[in-house]
């Protein structure tokens, strides 16, 4: 394992090397730094020239430059951007950031939304949900994202900013959207006509009732989860969590989602005390999530029984989702005050920060938020087709294998075929894809970043481009490449350790 | 599986459980069963369908290089008069008519609809450059590397991963901005020379494994040169992976030539590019979304009846791929064989046990 790293992380360092040299080659030819001096009509043109030239060093051979800069770069100086003379180090760190928001947000939604309906679509395969998700997927796949992106921004922007200004929906649409949720619903569950009605009637009635609660009770104007929705999401997701991956038989899982519930439940008060008096950055945050999923792995493991894994694991998921919910709801708590702030416009189509906002943490989480609304939406667009075709290719394939077949025949469950034998060797080829297709998002939100002009590295590296400006292109590549390195020796260590059949010393 | 008969009477449970794919096969060559197969699928045949079309109207209505085309501009005039107010379209459902200017006009009068059509013509030229240049090189490299292995492959696949460490939109921006300006076809070419990386890993792994196969060794037995064998022998038995992966790396590579364009990376003005086009007119979305509007949809038309052209010559080309004949086709068939059964004609009556989906999983 130690002598499989070493040797990759070698190997990675020379193409890195090389990566760099060659694209040093093609970028020096690409830009011109000189085309606005030349263009110019100014008298002492010549003079202009010769200064820049005597900046930039272009005199100097261009194989010379790239060893010149990759030698600062070994002592820690990545250059300077010349047109504004700032430090290439001081921009990408403010520009990682940002890409990193972005990037990651879309991965995990994509990854979640795209697998699960990956998966359902191959269980019901032929079906009219099927069919419809691949349409989907086919048509989504197609999509020029930065086609998706401006109309986002001129659309979706403008159009909720409007409706938040006075929400109300009427009642013809809030039905169109029940009847939606109800078809789809119905579709995706599946079933004879009598179980596809039924679970029409539930999804309709319930889509309904959420939205007009919504409206009745002025959520639109004062957003907030409160106790009564925790109950209700945290439950239901609690109940859904031990359904799907312990079974409804298993009461001790069933139970443990139920008390990690019950304990967020009784913390809901205390915690807002506790964020008050607190002055929380992230890493607080991320300990209290911690602390949730460890409370809830010990009420499973408390509840014993032989199989006490399954009920620790339960607790720990229920644990992270309510802990979630509470943290969202303490952000949604200063949504009046920001609505107020940002002149009842609160959905922002460029860059990732109000300036001069000013506020306390949860502000800048919800200002952070909105910007990621819309640039997030887009990127999860496109990469969610992708991992709905994975996911679904991947589990048909999986379900035609004989040990399906043999864990039918020995009378399991089909929610433990599905689950325990299906869904977990899905994930295997899955594992090889996700750290590639990150290297994917990350250029893809070089467009996105364009579009939405958020101050990322995509937009560094196009603007830089477009400057002519070597050093901050150098410096995106340089990471870009990096991560696409660590990427792939990241793939195949996950795949070496999820599936034991592959040795990695071989 | 059957203990029956004369070759005329096909077995009954083969007729229930797959019966009517292996009816659609029954004496065709490879050729005519993926012909067939191609054409079953319906979404391919509307792709093919459309693509043609759009490739044809693109072709006709402004003109090829120094062809005219019967179309009235050329998309480069401005400061016709405005048929509508704003430049509006003029092309109309009810009643149905095309108007002087069906796509509109922008704001200084230039004819939208031939706009688009060079746009689309440029696209197109650029998506078949790109695939026929990163399909021959991906070809190349992949059956050289899979074929020879040792020191040619581990070369050849570090090369591979050397160009795999950059993400294509950005090696791309750096060689659009370097070859944009010159013109578009060398503008695809030099694209063309990035995208060959997914093809040859594939076409490498097709190799690797043929190679192995006893007609292989057969040919080498009879004296054949390794060109003989990869050109002869081992690539018409890849062909099925080379030509899906192309088609679907032209879909990718109509999206990522009007990204560029986009970006102002790519075709520079005065050719003209469906990207560049929605650069152009962004910042005109409010007042004239027409403008955004055409060249968006023709993007979306291209790549997803190319997608859809992928898709079926993926399940042709997949011998896994297996019909599984609807519930009414399957109740149909399983009435025909019971009546058959109780008539006596059938020695196996208990084809119940075999109607089980193989692919399995509906329901919980």
């Amino acid at each position: 394992m130690l002598n499989f790293l070493l040797r990759r992380i070698l190997a990675g360092l020379a193409t890195l090397l090389v990566a760099l040299f060659l694209m040093f080659l093609l970028v020096d030819a690409a830009i011109d730094p000189l085309q606005d001096l030349q263009e110019s009509t100014a008298p002492n043109k010549a003079q202009l020239i010769a200064a820049r030239i005597e900046l930039l060093n272009l005199d100097t051979n261009v194989v010379i430059r790239f060893f010149q800069w990759f030698g600062n770069l070994l002592t820690g100086d990545m250059g300077v951007a010349w047109r504004s003379m700032q430090p290439v180090t001081d921009l990408l760190a403010h520009a990682i950031g940002s890409t990193l928001q972005l990037v990651t947000a879309a991965t995990i939604l994509s990854l979640v939304i795209g697998v699960t309906v990956g998966i359902v679509s191959a269980l019901r395969q032929y079906s009219g949900f099927d069919y419809g998700i691949i349409f989907l997927s086919f048509l989504l796949y197609s999509l020029p994202s930065f086609w998706v992106a401006v109309l986002l921004k001129q659309w979706a922007a403008i159009g909720f900013n409007d409706f938040l200004k006075d929400p109300v929906i009427s009642w013809t649409v809030i039905a169109a959207i029940a009847l939606i949720a109800g078809v789809f619903w119905s579709l995706a569950v599946g079933g004879r006509a009598a179980r596809r009605w039924q679970v029409f009637g539930i999804a309709f009635a319930a889509t309904f009732g959420m939205f007009a609660y919504l409206q009745l009770s002025g959520w639109w104007e004062r957003p907030q989860i409160g106790p009564l929705l925790l109950l209700i999401l945290a439950g239901g997701s609690a109940v859904a969590i031990a359904a799907v991956f312990a079974g409804l038989h298993n009461r001790r899982a069933m139970w443990t989602g139920l008390t990690t519930v019950g304990v967020g439940l009784a913390l809901y008060l205390p915690m807002q005390v506790v964020f008050d008096s607190i002055d929380p950055n992230n890493w607080i945050i991320f300990g209290f999530a911690l602390v949730a999923m460890a409370v809830g792995f010990l009420i499973g493991r408390l509840y014993g029984g032989p199989d006490w894994g399954i009920s620790a694991r339960t607790g720990a998921a229920v644990a992270f989702i309510t802990g979630g919910l509470i943290y969202i709801d303490q952000v949604m708590q200063v949504w009046p005050p920001y609505f107020r702030a940002l002149s009842g416009r609160p959905i922002p189509t460029f860059g990732d920060r109000t300036p001069g906002l000013g506020g306390n943490y949860w502000v800048g989480v919800l200002d952070a938020f909105t910007h990621l609304l819309l640039p997030t939406a887009t990127l999860v667009l496109i990469a969610f087709a992708a991992y709905t075709r994975y996911s679904r290719s991947s589990m048909l394939e999986v379900m035609s294998q004989d040990y399906i077949r043999t864990a039918r025949a020995k009378g399991l469950p089909e929610r433990a075929v599905v689950v325990r034998h299906g869904f977990r060797n899905t994930l295997i080829p899955l594992a090889t894809i996700v750290p590639i297709d990150i290297i994917t998002l990350i250029g893809g939100a070089v467009i996105t970043e364009a579009v939405f002009a958020r101050p990322g590295m995509g937009q560094l590296f196009v603007r830089s481009l477009g400057d002519a400006e070597i050093e901050p292109v150098m410096g995106y590549l340089l990471i870009t490449a990096t991560l696409a390195i660590i990427a792939n020796i990241v793939a195949d260590i996950v795949y070496a350790s999820i599936d034991p059949r592959i040795r990695l010393d071989a | 599986m059957s203990t029956s008969t004369s070759p005329e009477t096909p077995p009954p449970v083969d007729k229930v459980e797959n019966a009517i794919e292996l009816q659609d096969v029954v004496g065709l060559s490879q050729g005519q069963i993926v012909r067939r197969r191609f054409f079953r699928h319906k979404g391919a045949l509307v792709g093919l369908a459309v693509l043609g079309a759009t490739i044809v109207l693109a072709l006709t209505s402004v003109g090829f290089g120094p062809i005219p085309g019967w179309w009235m501009w050329t998309g480069y005039e401005t400061g016709n008069p405005m048929s509508n107010p704003g430049g509006a379209p003029t092309l109309s459902v009810f009643p149905p008519a095309w108007g002087d200017h069906p796509f509109g006009q922008d704001e200084i009068g230039r004819d939208i609809f031939a706009r688009v059509m060079h746009g689309v013509q440029t696209s197109l030229m650029v998506m078949f450059v790109i695939g026929i240049v990163a399909g021959v090189i991906g070809v190349l490299v992949g059956s050289v590397a899979g074929y020879f292995r040792g020191g040619r492959d581990t070369a050849l696949m570090r090369f591979t991963d050397l160009v795999i460490t950059v993400p294509t939109i950005v090696i791309g921006a750096v060689i659009g901005k370097l070859s944009g300006q010159i013109s578009a076809p060398i503008f695809a070419i030099s694209l063309g020379l990035i995208l060959w990386t997914t093809l040859s890993r594939l076409v490498r792994g097709e190799f690797l494994a043929l190679r192995e196969r006893e007609f292989v060794d057969a040919a080498r037995v009879a004296g054949a040169s390794s060109r003989r064998i990869i050109f002869k022998h081992i690539l018409p038995n890849a062909v099925g992976t080379i030509i899906v992966s192309t088609t679907l790396l032209m879909s990718s590579a109509i999206l990522l030539e009007t990204a560029l364009s986009y970006l102002g990376f790519g075709i520079q003005p005065p050719e003209i590019s469906l990207g560049q086009m929605i650069q152009q007119y962004q910042q005109a979305f409010s007042t004239r979304p027409w403008l955004f509007w055409w060249p968006g949809i023709f993007i979306v038309i291209i790549a997803l009846s190319v997608n859809f052209i992928g898709d079926g010559l993926r399940d042709a080309f997949d011998p896994r791929q297996k019909r599984i004949p609807s519930e009414r086709r399957m109740a149909k068939a399983m009435a025909q064989d019971a009546s058959v059964a109780r008539t006596g004609l059938s020695p196996l009556p208990q084809q119940a046990g075999h109607t089980n989906n193989p692919t399995g999983g509906f329901g919980l």
